[in-house]
């Protein structure tokens, strides 16, 4: 197999636990005892309205958050106190709902920086270069390297990411988050402000990655067609609390999810989709 | 044959996998193919090339092809493609290389008619394509992909990794020692080795079927003529349905042993130009018009100061290369203003460009205009006019260096003769005519003459020199009611000079002025359009905007100031769409099909003589995945105003 990173271990199993977690901002319940549990290997959406909660979730499980209660075991380990660096040396990668690239970096650059969690240098023999660093530099950058083949960013490659179109960066940051080899990718709207066309592709890299090497996937997104699409198994948010769950046939036709997530009359367009 | 040549080392009569068995043993070691991948080029050396046919030759083997066989390749220039094509002739059979751009129906119909049993695919897209179709090809056994991406959990029995092939080839190896090297052996020159099938300006394509002779001699000769060596640097970017790639990339490069590169992708092929520094290279006139058109564009964006040097230079090279052309020696002025546009302007053009270590490079495939031929040249890239058809497996002449003349197509190759019928149509005789048209007995017939010379449907004379001219094609060059004889095809390359004219299609056969339709090209006009603070929605809402028809005016008024009068555009029309191979407008290499777009646009042919002042026309589009729709408007034609031509001609005005 010509890609360098291989599926972590054999599909199937609980990979990500949450259990109960809570997140308040002064008054405000952000996230109200929320559970969800995600298979390895599997693609699994979070949707609801603005301000259900989705993206603490996410920031919680990425660290940058410390729940207020409740649990996150990843891989048999409690991570509900482990600091941001600590999750993403476990194997969590994720992108950001609005695009946090270096703008003045080229393409490669942002990338290879996704893999600074992987290099083993020290600062001296960095320095020296020669020897450990080159031959540790040749191997990030040839997994780099894979990455744009993979997304098709070869002709960007030394472009400057604040240059870029939009739909581009977001592919961009994808090639960042999955330079880090993750085995479990969050993905914070992955789609949002793109065009139909944009949105397939996005949606053909994420079916591509999860098959390819059996990355986890948690991604939030709008998009009702697409999340129905691709996904395994959606979770349905409102207000912090978790109101439905299961595979996206059974969310659909919830009325629950009718009623809270898209309003009584919008039923139709659920279905339709 | 001069004796400076490789060339005359090719066995006579040897097959291509002969040519490349040999390749394999006299320069092993030498890059046959480098492939831009991971951002870093690699090497295949001859043996690797050999190796890589010969295992996926006993994976076909192991598949059942047999001599006789066809295999299709889709996609890109890609290594595995060529290793297939060359595994496939190995064991006698035919390779039938497909336009990857086409849409399901005109790749139906090829695979179909050629009776394909094995595809390569070069990814998803291809393959899908190819399943889509496969009720439909009853020959189909076999699809092998090269890139894995995106096909893991595609489960069908006729579809094969190319790994997989090679696996399979190792266990026929074991049982039967020596298979591909017998039947490589066993290779005559006389088979037939490829089906190239003809864009078509006028139909549905035809298989034009050319054996390993066919395509040998007329490469052994041009290497000769053009002393081209072992030591070139080709970059491949073109389709490889294309007869000019398997002439170069197959044909030229077995022979010759040079090295041919295939780019990253499609759209990193200027930068991957311009790093490698290719030493020769082939393109149709459309790649010279786009560059042109690209450097203008960088120009137009440049300060005002850099593009007044820019312009002085360019006339500077214009005027010194028309005082060589004419023989006449360049006045010490020009000469010196020359030498240093060499270092400020011309070098530097020619190393963005990536034509820096360029000793010649060719168009050929259709005419190309004289003033961006002229453009080229005077800014120091050798390029030359070749001439030549499918059914001659692609070249029957050639410009020498010394005698580069953006009127001619040059001289007929040694091995060749030209001659001009009667009806003024050319006519040439060279070991490269084909075998005949694939299962169409009579056309065959009809495409050569008694004596067995094939009829290229151009019409055209010889000039005193010797040089072949070529004119039109023979059945476009018309009349005006006056008896003004007229070339179409002469304006429209007059008009597409212009970079803001995509394409243009002439009308005036038996009618009384000339017209033009034009598509503008959305990447300059747009920027011209920035540039005038000219708010616009779409494509079609540009073509239609009044400063954008201004801008037209102005371009083909430029173009009228050089032509009689007799052949002046009259009045014009700019169509909201371009010309699209996928609507049947243009064929897969872009030439225009006249008739067909004709008789599609009969409304707006007949508005421009019946003086309409606008058209209503309802053009049918075609997208990628052949789904189709209507595209309903209305469009104005426009009058030229006849310009200062009432001062000269009061008759007219009258």
């Amino acid at each position: 197999m010509a890609f360098g990173a291989t599926p972590s271990e054999t599909p199937g199993g609980v990979q990500l636990a949450v259990t109960g977690v809570s997140k308040r901002f002064g008054g405000v319940r952000a996230v109200e005892e929320v559970s969800i549990s995600v298979e390895r290997g599997k693609i699994a959406a979070i949707i609801g309205p603005n301000g259900a909660g989705k993206t603490s979730l996410l920031n919680m499980i990425s660290g940058f958050y410390r729940p207020d209660g409740g649990s996150i075991v990843f891989e048999g380990r409690d991570i509900s106190r482990a600091r941001p660096s600590e999750v993403a040396e476990l194997g969590i990668a994720r992108t950001f709902q609005n695009i946090a690239l270096f703008g003045g970096m080229t393409v490669l650059d942002n990338i290879m920086l996704g893999r600074h969690v992987r290099m083993k240098s020290g600062v001296l023999s960095s320095i020296i270069y020669w020897g450990l660093a080159q031959r540790e530099e040749i191997a990030h950058r040839a997994r780099a390297e894979e990455l744009i083949e993979f997304l098709e960013l070869q002709d960007l490659r030394k472009q400057q990411t604040s240059a870029l179109a939009y739909g581009l960066r977001k592919r961009v940051e994808l090639a960042r988050a999955l330079a880090l080899d993750p085995k479990l990718l969050l993905l914070d709207e992955p789609m949002g402000g793109m065009n139909q066309e944009e949105k397939e592709d996005i949606a053909r890299y994420v079916i591509d990655v999860n098959e390819q090497w059996g990355t986890t996937i948690i991604l939030i997104e709008h998009d009702m067609a697409v999340v129905m699409d691709i996904s395994d198994q959606v979770t349905v948010l409102d207000r912090g609390r978790k109101i439905a769950e299961g595979t996206p046939a059974e969310v659909q036709s919830d009325p629950e999810v009718i009623r809270a997530y898209l309003g009584g009359h919008h039923g139709d367009r659920v279905r339709a989709a | 044959m001069t004796g400076a040549s490789r060339a005359e080392q090719a066995p006579e009569g040897a097959t291509l996998p002969q040519l490349l068995r040999r390749n394999a043993e006299t320069m092993a070691a030498r890059p046959a193919l480098r492939e831009k991948d991971r951002g870093i080029w690699q090497t295949y050396s001859w043996k690797d090339y050999w190796e890589q046919a010969r295992g996926f030759a006993l994976g076909l083997a192991a598949a059942g092809f047999k001599k006789g066989d066809k295999l299709s390749v889709i996609g890109e220039n890609r290594p595995r493609l060529y290793f297939a094509q060359l595994a496939a002739q190995s064991l006698g059979g035919i390779a039938v290389p497909v336009y990857q751009d086409a849409i399901a129906s005109e790749l139906a119909f090829v695979l179909d008619h050629a009776e394909t049993s094995v595809v390569i695919a070069e990814d998803q897209e291809q393959v899908d394509k190819v399943i889509s179709l496969q009720s439909r090809l009853p020959q189909l056994k076999l699809i092998v992909y090269d890139d894995p991406r995106g096909l893991l959990n595609y489960d069908f029995q006729f579809l094969q990794s190319f790994e997989a092939m090679l696996a399979a080839g190792r266990d026929f190896a074991a049982a039967h020692p020596g298979y591909v090297e017998a039947a490589v052996e066993a290779g005559r020159p006389d088979d037939l080795a490829l089906f190239s099938y003809t864009s078509g300006t006028t139909s549905r394509p035809k298989g034009v079927m050319l054996s390993h002779s066919n395509l040998l001699m007329p490469a052994a000769s041009f290497a000769a003529s053009e002393k081209l060596t072992a030591n070139e640097d080709h970059l491949a970017y073109l389709p490889m349905a294309w007869i000019g790639t398997s002439l170069v990339s197959i044909a030229l490069h077995l022979t010759l042993g040079f090295t041919c590169n295939f780019p990253e992708k499609p759209e990193t092929v200027s930068r991957d130009l311009r790093e490698l520094g290719p030493t020769i290279g082939l393109a149709p006139p459309r790649f010279w018009e786009n560059t042109l058109t690209a450097v203008l564009v960088r120009v137009a964006d440049a300060t005002p100061m850099k593009r007044r040097i820019f312009e002085y230079f360019r006339a500077v090279a214009e005027q010194a290369d028309q005082y060589k052309a004419a023989g006449k020696p360049v006045p010490a002025n020009i000469a010196l203003a020359r030498r240093l546009g060499e270092i400020v302007v011309y070098a530097p053009i020619r190393d963005q460009l990536g034509w820096r270590r360029a000793r010649v490079v060719y168009t050929g495939g259709a005419s190309l205009g004289a003033d961006v031929f002229r453009f080229f040249r005077a800014i120091g890239i050798n390029l030359k006019q070749v001439y030549g058809a499918t059914e001659l497996s692609g070249l029957c002449s050639v410009q020498p260096d010394a005698e580069v003349d953006p009127d001619t197509v040059g001289r007929i190759l040694a091995g060749m003769e030209a001659r001009i019928a009667e009806d003024g149509e050319v006519e040439v005789r060279s070991a490269g005519i084909f075998k005949g048209y694939y299962k169409q007995a009579e056309t065959t017939g009809e495409a050569l003459t008694e004596d067995g010379w094939l009829k290229t449907g151009d019409a055209g004379f010889i000039d005193k020199r010797g040089h072949l001219v070529i004119i039109d094609r023979a059945k476009d060059v018309g009349r005006l009611d006056d008896g003004t004889s007229f070339a179409p095809q002469y304006l429209e390359n007059k008009l597409k000079f212009s970079p803001y004219i995509g394409e243009a299609v002439v009308f005036g056969d038996a009618r009384p002025f000339v017209t033009a339709m034009l598509a503008i090209d959305p990447s300059t006009v747009g920027k011209w359009a920035e540039r005038q603070n000219l708010a616009y929605t779409s494509f079609q809402d540009l073509c239609a905007r009044p400063e954008v028809l201004g801008l037209v005016r102005e371009e083909i008024h430029k173009c009228n100031a050089v032509l009689p009068a007799e052949t002046r555009i009259r009045r014009f029309l700019v169509l909201n769409k371009e010309f699209d191979a996928d609507d049947d407008e243009i064929t897969r290499t872009r030439k225009i099909r006249r008739g067909f777009v004709a008789e599609k646009y009969a409304a707006v042919v007949e508005g421009f003589y019946g003086g309409a002042a606008e058209v209503e026309i309802s053009a049918e589009i075609t997208f990628e995945d052949g789904r189709k729709a209507r595209l309903e408007s209305c469009l104005a034609i426009e009058d030229v105003e006849p310009a200062r031509q009432a001062e000269r001609e009061p008759a007219y005005a009258a």
